[in-house]
Parts: C-alpha cells; structure tokens; sequence
C-alpha cells in the first residue's frame, strides 16, 4: 500500500517534469545549480559534517594512535614526554616470540568458538520452545533476558561467587551428589571452562532474541501443510525451520562471534586471565600489558589489540559478504 | 531561510562537539592556569567525600596556604593511569598523592620534582618508609604514612586447638600451628596471591623472611618461601582458592571465623573490631625466626612538574601542612596508617595501644622499589606473581616457576 503510493507519487513527478525538459534542454547540472540554493548544498555538508566528526574523533584517530603505538618502542618517559623511536614490528615480534601468544590465541579461539556453538544452540532451542507460545511464555521469555540486562560486572562476581572452590554453590551441589571439590577458577584445567559457563549464560538472551523474531517470520501454513502431510515434530524442525531460520542463524552467529572475540571484562573479573595464563585470551593479555602492572607496556599491549582487531575484522568482512549475497 | 537556520545550527552542532573532544583533552586537569587562586589535588581515597575528616585538612592546608585547593578523588589504578595520561596532555595537578610503589615509574616518566628542589627535608622521616619515594639518592614526594603487613589471629580457634600464638616464632612453628587447627576441624591459614601486584605484596614478607633477593627470584631462599605457600596449599592448610584471593577477599574469608590465621594489613583494624570474635596480631615469622621484613603500602605527597614554577611556593606550604606531625596524627589515624615519624607512632600507640605490633612491623618494613629498583620493580614483580600462580595451581614446581621467572626479567631487561 505504501509503496504503490509512493510510486503514483513518483510517477507524477516525473510527469510534471517531463514537458519543461522536453521544451528547455540544458545541461542538468548546470540547471540543477540554478534551482537548489548554494545553502542547501552547505546544510548538506554541514549535515554531513557531524558523523564524518564523529568517525573521526572516536574511531579513526583511536585506531591511527592504536597503530602507531604498537609501532613504536614507548617507555613510560617516552609516552609521557614523546619522542617514542619507530620500532616497525618489534613489538608484533616480541609479542608473537612470547610463549603467551600461543596460549592467549588458542584459548580465545576455543573461548570463541565454543561459547557461540553453545550459545546459539542453547538460544535456539529456547526460542523454539517459546514459539509455541503458552501460558506465562512472556513472563518466562522476560525472565531468561535477564542476563542481558545485568551489568557484567554483576553477573562476572556471582559467577566467581558461585564457582569459589570453598563456599561456592556450584561446589556444594556437587558435595551433594557425592563429586569432590573442583577448583573451577583456581585449577588450571578448569578455569578456561568457568568462564566459558559464565559466558554461555550472558550470551543465550541474546541468540533466543533474535532467532525467536526469526521464528516469527516463517509462515504458519508452511508447518500446517507439513503436520497434513504427517511430518514429525522433528522433520518439522529440520526441513521448514532450520532452514528458513539459516539467514537469521548466520547473522546471529557471526555477530556473537565479534562480540565473544573481544570479551574482556567477565574473564577478568573472575579470573584475571589466570591461574598462569590458563584463562588468558588476547583481549586480557592486552590489557594486561597496558595496565596489569606498575611499569605500562603499552607497545607490544597495543600490538596484541590490533592483532585482535585484524582477526574481529575478517570476521566482520565475512559477516558483510554474507549479509550481501542474501537476498534481502 | 530555513534553511539557512538549520545549517547554521548543524555548524554549531559540530562546533561544540569538536570543541568537546578538544576540551576534554586538556581541560579536566586544570592546574596550568598561573595566577588563580584554585589549585587541584588529587588523592586515591574515594571512600573519603567531601565531609570526611580528611577532605576537610585537604581544604584547610588548601587555605592556609591561601588557595582554594580542589580535590579529586580516584580509584588507585585509575589514578596511576590519570596520572600518565595527564603527564602526557601537561595537565597534571599542583599536587598528587601516589601508591608508593608507582612512584618510581612517575619519575621515571620525568613528571614528578624533587623534594630537595622545593625546600623540603625529609631527613627526620622514618628511611625505609622514605626509601620507596627515592631515585638515585633523590627523594620524590613525602609519605602521608605507611601500612603494612601482619598476621591475625582467631583467638577462640587457638583456643580450641590448643595453639599458644607466643609459639609461633619461624615458620616451622607456624606450619605447626596450622596443622593443629586444621586438626581441630578449623581452617589454617588465609592469604591473597591473586596474580597481580596485591599477589607480590602479600608474598614479599616470606620471600624477604626466607632471606630471598629481588635481584634473584631463583635464588633456594625464593624457591624456600614458594614452596612454604605450595605445601600449605597442597596439604590443605591453606585454601586453594588463595589463588584468586585479593586482601579483600582475604580478609572476607578470616573473617567467617573459620580460619585461624589471615595475612591481612593495617587498614583492616576497624573491620577486625567488627568480626564477631576476639582477635589478635603478630608480626611474619622469618623462616628461621624474628620477624619477617614486611613491605611498605601507602601514599606519597608529589608534586608534579609544573610549567608554570611560581606555584612549587603554595604547592611546598600545602605539602608542609598534610605533613606536619599534628596532620600526621589525625590523617594516619583516619587512614589506619602508621606514621613515618618515631614522635607521631609513640602518640599513636598511646592512643591505640593495639598499634604496638604494627609499629614494630613498619619498623622492619621496607618499600618494594627501594634499594635502587626503582622501576625493574614492576617487571619482578610481574614475574614473582605469575610464579606463584603457576606453583599454587599445580603447574610447576617451585623451582622451575622461579627459574622461569628469573628468565623472564631477564629477557625484559635485555
């Protein structure tokens, strides 16, 4: 309805313009420049002025010094006082030699991959449950949110409350039904797995949210037609559902995996990357450069950073091919 | 016409956002505006607003000094990092208080004066209370005080299981002790080596005990002390959650009244009062008796470089006034600190006889950056943590953790 207006609107336009550029045919620039005000074309730059600000103040220039610091052989006299040498990639070689690379890259990869694999199935099953729709479902949905809108720092310090080895819940369940003690976040075999619990948690909201509006966009009479032809709960969900849900399913797993990539703040909180490096991804290692000790590093800290950057990043140009080889 | 207007509004828009982003810069610090009388202060206490007893001598030296001195308070990492940033914008204030140990890494960054430059003595201060703030035989600011390091005791627990705490004198009666605690069905003993700096702090009074040298974190007096913590983790006499224990936490812990001993500080004595149960303090056994050297906590008054030198005269009246020993008084009793000067911890201890081990305890203290670490302090201390991470979890032995961390200074360092 709406877009039938606008095309009656459109072509009316177009109507009315016709008999002048048949009568008088300039140059349309020239024309143009005649009839639009030099105002306006000012308003459309001022207009445009702000966000190219924007960009400019709060993501190039931070990205630009993040380079250059990584570039750089910064002391803390240096930082303060400037005149840093240009170091080119030392700091990428310093920090790629250290024997805390290859465990920051592997646990932030199965920090990654395995907190969206849980995650979006988690979310998915939920969202297909609640897509039934019963009673008290809203009040329900509502409640599963809530991980969503707690700070992290909040939901990070239960977490650690709860897996503490000696007056932790989780523990005293345990002791319950009978299993020892588990150091969860002071062993370094189960400290990765902790926070990657936690993590599951805070992301499933997130994945029920967007897969259950997906949900809501598959017709009803495909999942009718189906029931009449005596397909299964089942089949229902692995012929109509999975598959009509598969653009939704990409966008919500590629944007879970830029989020979790760069998580920082709960594995912090509960661990702080250790004990060791057994919890360290990069993004704490990071900042654990920067500003873990009294002595800042922050070459070879912003080297990690951008070593996360360019990972987000492929992710993220992946995520913008895929969004255009769908159809809208 | 209109618009005219709505793009002369888009400028200003634009405008007062580009001038935000600018101002933000240079703005917050203040204090390079020569000739007003407002001069900025900034402390790491903000449990302290603006009606605490010590906001209030902050202004009143602010005053005598004939100023009016703004205050700003932030969070002990927050402002070491502040101080960086401002450092680099050149908007520092007139006068900073700094976490001792972080002291070093400021001059090195060329930001602070030296307190001879300014006209003030600290040669009646306590010398290893002082020795954290000094570079190269230059002192760089004046203590306010200084905490440390200090065993608590449940006196009902040893009580129960038959523990004289006059007993404990090395650390073979300390682990004794504890054996006798946990035999009672108690808890031995609680202490925080979360790997960070808190992790270091807490694990210095046995490194130092054991005899052990920064300069040599794989030294057999380094490993001596690693494994002390290992053992008592391994055999159940401390808990394993040590390892993400900050001295808060810590302290949470010792005081669920569990625990026979929690390795606490200074500043915990007014929560001590509120346990619930009669407690006691002694000093860190070293390993083979007397007391363990402990490491120094506080702040230093600094005074940061200024461009415009005609303000160091106020900036010297302030820092006389929040160190005169009447100020040393009532801010270290507000602090829970002991004082840097002999006169104000003898007023002190009358006043508060329970001091007396802590008095005993600076006595034999010594600052983390002092004996000209300045700052390969940091990088030690990095690696000495991650050493008793990796031990206490059950990654490395003792030995290997420390060579490992000697290695890794080493490699910083080349």
């Amino acid at each position: 309805m709406s877009t039938a207006h606008a095309d009656d609107l459109h072509r009316s336009a177009a109507t009315s313009r016709a008999p002048s550029e048949h009568a008088d045919p300039p140059p349309a620039p020239s024309r143009r420049s005649r009839w639009v005000p030099r105002g306006s074309q000012l308003a459309a730059w001022a207009f445009l002025l702000p966000v190219v600000v924007y960009l400019g103040a709060f993501y190039a220039y931070p990205l630009y010094r993040n380079v250059d610091l990584s570039l750089r052989h910064y002391t803390v006299r240096s930082f303060v006082q400037g005149g840093a040498p240009f170091s080119g990639w030392d700091n990428f070689r310093q920090v790629i030699d250290n024997p805390t690379f290859s465990t920051a890259l592997r646990n932030t990869m199965v920090f990654t991959l395995v907190s969206i694999l849980f995650q979006y199935v988690l979310g998915l099953a939920l969202a297909v449950f609640f897509h039934r729709g019963f009673r008290l479902a809203p009040t329900l949905r509502a409640l599963f949110l809530i991980p969503w809108l707690l700070p992290l720092i909040v939901s990070a310090s239960t977490w650690s409350w709860m897996f503490n080895s000696e007056s932790g819940v989780v523990n005293y369940g345990l002791h319950l039904v009978g299993v020892g003690k588990v150091d969860w976040l002071t062993s370094p075999h189960w400290a990765l797995t902790s926070v990657i619990i936690a993590n599951i948690w805070i992301g499933i909201p997130f994945n029920l949210v967007i897969l259950y509006s997906g949900l809501q966009n598959i017709p009803a009479e495909l999942y009718e037609a189906a029931s009449l032809d005596g397909a299964t709960g089942w089949q229902q969900f692995r012929r109509i559902t999975f598959p009509l849900l598969r653009p939704v399913s990409a966008i919500t797993v590629l944007l879970g995996l830029i989020y979790t990539l760069k998580v920082f703040d709960l594995i912090w909180i509960m661990t702080r990357g250790g004990p060791g490096d057994s919890s360290t991804t990069l993004s704490t290692w990071s900042y654990r450069y920067g500003f873990g000790s009294l002595l800042p590093d922050f070459g070879p800290g912003a080297a990690v950073g951008n070593i996360l950057i360019l990972i987000a990043l492929a992710f993220g140009l992946f995520y913008i091919r895929l969004q255009r080889s769908q159809p809208a | 016409m209109r618009i005219s207007r709505s793009a002369v509004s888009a400028v200003v828009a634009c405008c007062a956002l580009v001038g935000a982003s600018a101002c933000s810069g240079s703005g917050s610090g203040g204090g390079s505006s020569s000739g007003s009388g407002t001069y900025t202060f900034w402390d790491p206490y903000p449990q302290f607003d603006s009606s605490a007893a010590w906001a209030k001598l902050v202004a009143s030296c602010g005053t005598q000094a004939g100023v009016t001195l703004k205050r700003t308070a932030l969070d002990t990492t927050d402002l070491n990092n502040k101080a960086l940033l401002a450092g680099q914008q050149g908007s520092l204030p007139d006068l900073m208080m700094v976490d001792n140990p972080f002291v070093s890494t400021l001059v090195q960054a060329g930001v602070l004066t030296k307190t001879s430059d300014l006209g003030l003595d600290t040669s009646a201060l306590q010398k290893n209370i002082v020795g954290a703030g000094t570079t190269d035989g230059a002192a760089y600011g004046i203590p306010i005080g200084a905490n440390t390091l200090a065993l608590y005791y449940n006196k009902t627990i040893l009580t129960q299981a038959g523990i004289d705490p006059a007993s404990v004198k090395d650390w073979a009666s300390l682990t004794a002790a504890l054996k006798k605690a946990k035999a009672a069905g108690k808890k031995g003993i609680t202490f925080g080596a979360i790997g960070t700096e808190e992790g270091s702090f807490q694990f210095l009074p046995w490194f130092w005990g054991a005899g052990g040298d920064l300069n040599k974190l794989d030294s057999p007096q380094g490993v001596a002390a690693l494994t002390l913590w290992k053992d008592w983790v391994s055999q159940g006499l401390a808990p394993n959650d040590v390892l993400s224990n900050t001295q808060t936490t810590s302290w949470q812990e010792f005081a669920t009244g569990q625990y026979a001993f929690g390795e606490n500080g200074t500043w915990q004595l007014a929560n001590a009062e509120k346990a619930g149960f009669d407690y006691g303090i002694i000093t860190i056994p070293g390993q083979n008796g007397g007391s363990a050297p402990v490491p120094t906590g506080g702040e230093f008054v600094t005074v940061p470089v200024q461009k415009d030198t005609s303000r160091y005269a106020v900036d010297k009246k302030i820092m006389e006034c929040l160190t005169s020993n009447t100020n040393f008084l009532s801010t270290d009793t507000t602090l829970s600190y002991i004082a840097p000067v002999s006169a104000v911890q003898d007023q002190q201890v009358q006043q508060n006889p329970a001091l007396k081990p802590w008095v005993s305890a600076i006595a034999a203290a010594r600052g983390r950056t002092s004996g000209g670490l300045g700052t390969k302090y940091p990088v030690i201390s990095e690696q000495m943590w991650t050493a008793v991470q990796g031990a206490l979890s059950g990654g490395k032995s003792p030995q290997s953790a420390m060579e490992a961390a000697q290695k890794g200074v080493a490699s910083h360092q080349s």
